[in-house]
C-alpha cells in the first residue's frame, strides 16, 4: 500500500511547496452563495484537514478543487499557475486525484473497471485499441489487498459490494492515480473502526510521500490524528484557520461541536 | 510534531482469501446479458421449424438473415446508445432521409450519385451532432429530443420530395453515374449453391463484431457503459461524457445513413414516408437482446440475437401460411415472451447459490 503511494508519487515534489493555493475563493449557485472567501494553501508533505458541519461548503470546496464545478470568485492557482478547471480530467491531469463522499461508482460495472474508469490501460494510443485487462485485473485485485479488503471476484459489479469496500475502493483509486494532490471527502464515513485506521495510514503514508492531502471530515479526532494544518468552514465561510502548532484537539472538537453557540445554548438550558 | 506519527509498518496483504470463490461455468454463462435472448430465440426457432415447413430450408433461413440484417445494422448503434442511457426515436426516419437526399439532391442538379451519397453521409452525422448536442446542452431527455428529430425528419422527407418530384416517392435514379458502383457496396449480393446471401448480412456481422469488440475490450466501450450507468461517477473521474454521448448518437445516425444507402440502391426509389416506426424495432430489438431499458447494461451479441427474433418472427408467419394481417400481433406476443424468458433467466441466474454452480 504504502509503496504504492511512494511509486506513483511525483518524483519532482518538494516538501512544502505550495501545490494549490486558494486566494479569496467563492462560489455561487444561482442565488446561493454557497462558498466564499476561501483562502487555503496544499503543501507538498502536509495535510491540510477542513472540517464543517452539514452545508457548511466542505463539498463545495474540495469540488473547486476537483474540478467538477469551476469557482466564480477568486483565485485559484495549481503549481503557480492561475486555473479554471472545466472537468475533473483537468485536475486529474495536475495529478489531483479525489474520492468523494458519493464514491462515484459505477454499480452495475466491475469492480476492476471502475477502478480504472477515465484512466484505462490500453495497448496503444487509438481509439480502438485492446485494454489490458489482464493487467488492469492484476493491479486491481493487488491494489485492494493492500487495503485490506479481498473481493470475492474481481469481475463481480461493484454495486454487490458493501458499502465500506465500495469506499476501499474509491480509495485505492485514488491512492493509485493521485501523483501530486490527494482529496478525500469524508473518506471515513461508512467505515468501521480498523478500516478508518487503514484509511488514515494511508493519508500519513501520502503525506510522507510528499503528497499533498486534503482531508474532509466530520470528525475531529481522525483530523487530529494526521492533520497539519487545521480548517474549520461554517456557512460557507472558514471559521478557523490555524496550524497544527496554534490549536489543540480540545478547541477543534469545541468549535466543531458549535463553539461559542453550545456556550451560549448551555446558559439557555440553564443546567 | 504531525512527524512524530510513525511511518506506517507495511501492510501485509492476506494470504490467499478465504472467501474467494470462483464462479462455475454454468453461472457466468448464465449472467451474459444475451442468454435470455438466446434462450427466447432458440425457442422461436423451433416452434417455427414445426409449424412452418417452409422455414425448413438453407434459403429461407439466409432470407431471414437478410431480414434480420435490415433492422440489425441501425440496431448495433441503437442498442450502444442505449447502452449509454439514451434514446434515439429519429433513427426510423432518417434511413429515409438519408436515402432521400442522396437521390433528390444528385437527380436535381444532375451530379453523380457519389457525391449525393457523401453529402448524405455529413447531413446524417449532422443530424446525429445536433440530438447529442442538444440532449447534453439542455439536459432534456433523449426521448423528446429526438422525439422532435423525428417529427422534423418525417415532415421534411414528405415536405421536400413533393416539392422536387411533385410526388410521394423519390425519382428513379437507375440510369445515373455511380448508380452500379454504389450498388455493389451497399445492396450486392451472391450465390452459394442454391442460397442467396446479402452484402448486408455481412455488413452486419461485421458491424455486430466490431460494437463487441468496443463495448467489452476498449476504452470508449468502458465509457459508455459508465455513462449509461451513473453520468456523474463518469465526469467525476475522467470520463469525456459529452463528447461519448455525442459520438454514440452520431455512431447511430451513422448506421441509419448506411442502411439509407441499402434501401435506395435496392429499390432505386423511395417513398417518403416510409421508416416510421422502425426506430421502435430497433429499440426491441435491444432490449429483447438483454439491454437495460435505463442504461449501463447489455452487450452487441444480445442485439443482433434480438434483431434475429425480429427478422424470423415477421418471415416464418408467411412460412407459416398465416395471414400476414396478423404479423404485428404475433411479433408483439413473440416479443413478451422473449423478455419474459429472459427476465426469468436473469432471475434464475442471480438467485442460484454459488456453492450449486
Amino acid at each position: 500500500m504504502t509503496d504504492t503511494i511512494v511509486e506513483h508519487a511525483d518524483q519532482h515534489l518538494a516538501k512544502g511547496e505550495s501545490l494549490i493555493e486558494m486566494d479569496g475563493v467563492g462560489k455561487s449557485y444561482g442565488a446561493i452563495r454557497a462558498l466564499r472567501g476561501i483562502n487555503l494553501t496544499v503543501n507538498a508533505g502536509d495535510v491540510t484537514c477542513v472540517l464543517g458541519d452539514n452545508g457548511a461548503g466542505k463539498s463545495t470546496l474540495i469540488k473547486i478543487m476537483s474540478g467538477l464545478h469551476p469557482h466564480n470568485e477568486g483565485r485559484l492557482t495549481v503549481d503557480g499557475n492561475e486555473v479554471v478547471f472545466s472537468s475533473p480530467r483537468e485536475a486529474l491531469e495536475h495529478g489531483i486525484a479525489t474520492v468523494y463522499q458519493d464514491l462515484a461508482v459505477v454499480p452495475l460495472m466491475e469492480v476492476w473497471r471502475n477502478f480504472f474508469l477515465g484512466s484505462e490501460m490500453a495497448g496503444g494510443r487509438f481509439p480502438l485499441a485492446g485494454l489490458k485487462i489482464k493487467e488492469m485485473r492484476r493491479i486491481a485485485d493487488d491494489e485492494l489487498r493492500k487495503m485490506g479488503v479481498v473481493v470475492k471476484d474481481i469481475n463481480q459489479p461493484i454495486g454487490t459490494l458493501s458499502g465500506g469496500q465500495r469506499q476501499c475502493v474509491a480509495i485505492a483509486r485514488a491512492v493509485y492515480f493521485g501523483a501530486r494532490v490527494l482529496i478525500l471527502d469524508e473518506p471515513t464515513a461508512a467505515l468501521g473502526v480498523k478500516q478508518s485506521g487503514v484509511v488514515l495510514k494511508y493519508i500519513a503514508a501520502a503525506r510522507d510521500a510528499g503528497l499533498g492531502v486534503v482531508f474532509i471530515t466530520h470528525n475531529p479526532h481522525h483530523a487530529y490524528l494526521v492533520g497539519d494544518h487545521f480548517i474549520i468552514l461554517k456557512l460557507g465561510a472558514s471559521v478557523l484557520d490555524k496550524k497544527r502548532s496554534e490549536v489543540g484537539l480540545d478547541e477543534l472538537t469545541a468549535q466543531m461541536a458549535g463553539g461559542d453557540e453550545l456556550a451560549e445554548l448551555s446558559h439557555e438550558l440553564g443546567r | 510534531m504531525s512527524h512524530n506519527v510513525q511511518a506506517p509498518e507495511k501492510l501485509t496483504a492476506p494470504p490467499e482469501p478465504s472467501n474467494r470463490v470462483s464462479l462455475g461455468l454454468s453461472n457466468r454463462v448464465l449472467a451474459r446479458p444475451e442468454v435470455g435472448a438466446l434462450v427466447a430465440a432458440v425457442i422461436i426457432f423451433v416452434f417455427f421449424l414445426v409449424v412452418a415447413p417452409a422455414f425448413r430450408s438453407p434459403e429461407s433461413f439466409f432470407t431471414v438473415l437478410y431480414q434480420s440484417s435490415t433492422i440489425g445494422i441501425v440496431a448495433v448503434g441503437v442498442g450502444m446508445l442505449m447502452i449509454g442511457g439514451e434514446f434515439d426515436l429519429s433513427a426510423g426516419v432518417i434511413v429515409i432521409s438519408a436515402g432521400l437526399a442522396n437521390s433528390m439532391f444528385c437527380w436535381w442538379f444532375g451530379v453523380d450519385l457519389w457525391v449525393g451519397a457523401l453529402l448524405s453521409l455529413v447531413f446524417c452525422l449532422l443530424i446525429g451532432f445536433i440530438n447529442g448536442y442538444l440532449v447534453m446542452r439542455t439536459g432534456i431527455p433523449s426521448f423528446l429530443i429526438t422525439l422532435g428529430t423525428f417529427f422534423i425528419l418525417q415532415g421534411a422527407n414528405l415536405g421536400v420530395t413533393k416539392l422536387i418530384t411533385g410526388s410521394v416517392s423519390s425519382p428513379d435514379i437507375s440510369q445515373m453515374d455511380g448508380y452500379s458502383s454504389l450498388q455493389k457496396v451497399f445492396s450486392s449480393s451472391f450465390k452459394v449453391g442454391s442460397v442467396t446471401i446479402w452484402g448486408t448480412v455481412l455488413w452486419w456481422i461485421f458491424f455486430v463484431a466490431l460494437s463487441a469488440w468496443i463495448l467489452q475490450r476498449t476504452r470508449i466501450g468502458n465509457w459508455i457503459f459508465a455513462v449509461g450507468g451513473n453520468a456523474a461517477s463518469a465526469r467525476a473521474v475522467g470520463v469525456p461524457v459529452v463528447r461519448t454521448k455525442i459520438g454514440l448518437f452520431m455512431t447511430v445516425s451513422f448506421l441509419g445513413w448506411f442502411m439509407g444507402m441499402h434501401t435506395l440502391y435496392r429499390f432505386n426509389t423511395l417513398q417518403s414516408g416510409n421508416g416510421v416506426g422502425n426506430e421502435f424495432l430497433y429499440i426491441i430489438a435491444a432490449v429483447v437482446g438483454g439491454t437495460l431499458l435505463t442504461g449501463g447494461y447489455g452487450n452487441a451479441i444480445g442485439v443482433a440475437i434480438g434483431a434475429f427474433i425480429f427478422g424470423m418472427t415477421s418471415l416464418c408467419i408467411v412460412y407459416a401460411g398465416w395471414d400476414p394481417n396478423w404479423f404485428k400481433a404475433f411479433l408483439g406476443v413473440m416479443l413478451l415472451l422473449a423478455v419474459m424468458v429472459n427476465l426469468y433467466v436473469k432471475n434464475l441466474s442471480t438467485k442460484r447459490k454459488v456453492g450449486l454452480a
